[in-house]
């Protein structure tokens, strides 16, 4: 290991966040009280998961893992609710999609021998996927709400001509699939070109030889591709029903 | 018996009503035509009859039976409801006239999409045409041609004929008559244009949400 990040060096890269607010005051963006509550946010929660993911690391137990993973999800499903904007049922939703692309994503990269149960893999690895499914389903919320509120004359013609609602909700449902992924496509067609991505970096820095590092990095492209596509598709096909009632009338 | 008969049907929404106590009753086959002043309710009765909005109140009954018994999407596809001016879908002509049968899980009838796109003025051509490459006129055309691919027993216009020359208009309306007379559909029209209205075979009028005139 050749990190050289001590406490003495945080404090003084503290100094970078005084020129984010020095612009802030400077341009009057009034924003300076917002990037202090996320600077003390973020050091506080990062100094709280880094002791505790040492205790946890060092206990190596399956069940504290199992329930830290699914406290993951949780997360991950209430913060993605959150972009849902009055969808019915989006907490479930959210959660119930997370979690199947979390188990499908992290039961593959088990069986092909990629990664190993245990907490030290485990907990950062379903981080990152519940995140980036998280962001996708999301994305797939929202643009739900803006093209049943942009369609909805021409799926209003749908239905009276008498299409069932999945017909009716087609071109939007594939929209708004097609957006959830986006960014994890976009990412991956860039990878390694514009930037060089979180798991890669780490391990570089971290003093990992680079050839190895990318085979890591592959794999988190794989996955992060399977984990966006599930939980888009799943969160899109529950949550579209949502717009209509019991009648099969549009609510929006 | 009637086809369509509506009791005391009421629609307010929260606490403020936007249809009360309307008595209808409709035969089949039988051309009605609605008229008001903007605002007073015509859209949302019809869209009632069509099961795109829910009475709040009353009762509405399809035939023989109320219509809360039947599927909406199999109900739709017996009352067909076309707007005013329609929204058409996808890329082509063809994407439209082939909408119908695409819901309905059945093979494309090509040869009754041609009939009636020449009934209707356009040819065979016009089948791959871009939506956005036809005029107003072509475009109402094509729309209604969509509502009637497969026959539905009752056809809903809201306003069809408006914002169309005066040619279109006698077009639409020589279509209209079509389907009424020689197919049998059940026409409900709701319209603004006079001409339309002196025409009507069966007037009703409604105003402030109620049915004022007309023999309901």
């Amino acid at each position: 290991m050749n990190l050289a990040v001590n406490n003495q060096s945080l404090i003084l890269a503290l100094g970078l966040v005084m020129i984010a607010l020095a612009i802030g005051w400077h341009e009057k963006l009034g924003i300076d009280r917002d990037m202090i509550i996320g600077v003390v946010r973020a050091v506080i929660q990062l100094f709280v998961v880094g002791y505790l993911l040492k205790y946890v690391f060092r206990l190596n137990n399956v069940w504290l893992t199992t329930v830290l993973i699914l406290i993951i999800i949780f997360n991950a499903g209430y913060n993605a609710k959150q972009r849902s904007n009055g969808i019915p049922r989006a907490l479930p939703i959210s959660i119930g999609a997370i979690l199947i692309s979390t188990t499908v994503t992290l039961g593959v990269l088990m069986l092909a021998g990629a990664i190993k149960f245990i907490p030290s893999q485990m907990i950062p690895i379903s981080g990152m996927i519940a995140s980036n499914s998280m962001v996708a389903i999301g994305l797939c919320y929202r643009n739900l709400n803006a093209q049943f509120k942009q369609e909805r004359q021409a799926v209003l013609e749908k239905l009276a001509l008498g299409a069932d609602l999945k017909d009716a909700s087609r071109e939007i449902l594939r929209d708004s699939i097609k957006t959830g992924m986006q960014p994890t496509i976009d990412s991956a067609k860039t990878v390694g070109i514009v930037s060089l991505p979180g798991m890669m970096s780490g391990l570089i820095f971290a003093g990992v030889d680079p050839v190895r590092a990318i085979k890591y990095q592959i794999m988190v492209t794989f996955m992060l591709m399977s984990a966006t596509s599930i939980g888009s598709v799943l969160a899109c096909y529950w949550a579209y029903r949502g717009f209509y009632n019991e009648r099969k009338q549009l609510t929006i | 018996m009637s086809l369509i008969t509506l009791k005391n049907v009421g629609y307010q929404v929260d606490q403020t009503p936007i249809l009360t106590d309307i008595n209808l009753e409709i035969a089949a086959r039988e051309w009605v035509t609605i008229a008001g002043p903007s605002g007073s309710g015509k859209s949302t009765l019809v869209r009632i009859i069509a099961s795109l909005l829910s009475k709040t109140s009353g009762e509405l009954i399809f035939d023989g039976q109320p219509i809360e018994h039947y599927d909406p999407i199999i109900y739709r596809r017996r009352v067909s409801y076309s707007f005013q001016q329609p929204t058409l879908f996808g890329d082509t002509v063809r994407d439209n006239l082939a909408f119908p049968y695409q819901i309905r899980q059945l093979d494309f009838d090509e040869q009754r999409a041609i009939t009636g796109l020449e009934y209707v003025g356009l040819t065979e051509k016009d089948l791959d045409k871009g939506v956005n490459d036809l005029s107003g006129g072509q475009r109402q055309r094509v729309a209604l041609l969509r509502n009637i691919m497969i026959y539905p027993e009752v056809l809903i216009l809201d306003e069809v004929t408006a914002g169309l020359d005066a040619e279109n208009k006698a077009f639409v309306w020589s279509m209209i008559q079509h389907f009424n007379q020689d197919d049998g559909l059940t026409i409900i029209a709701i319209t603004h244009d006079q001409e339309e209205i002196d025409a009507a075979k069966r007037l009703l009028t409604i105003e402030n949400g109620r049915l004022v005139g007309g023999n309901s």
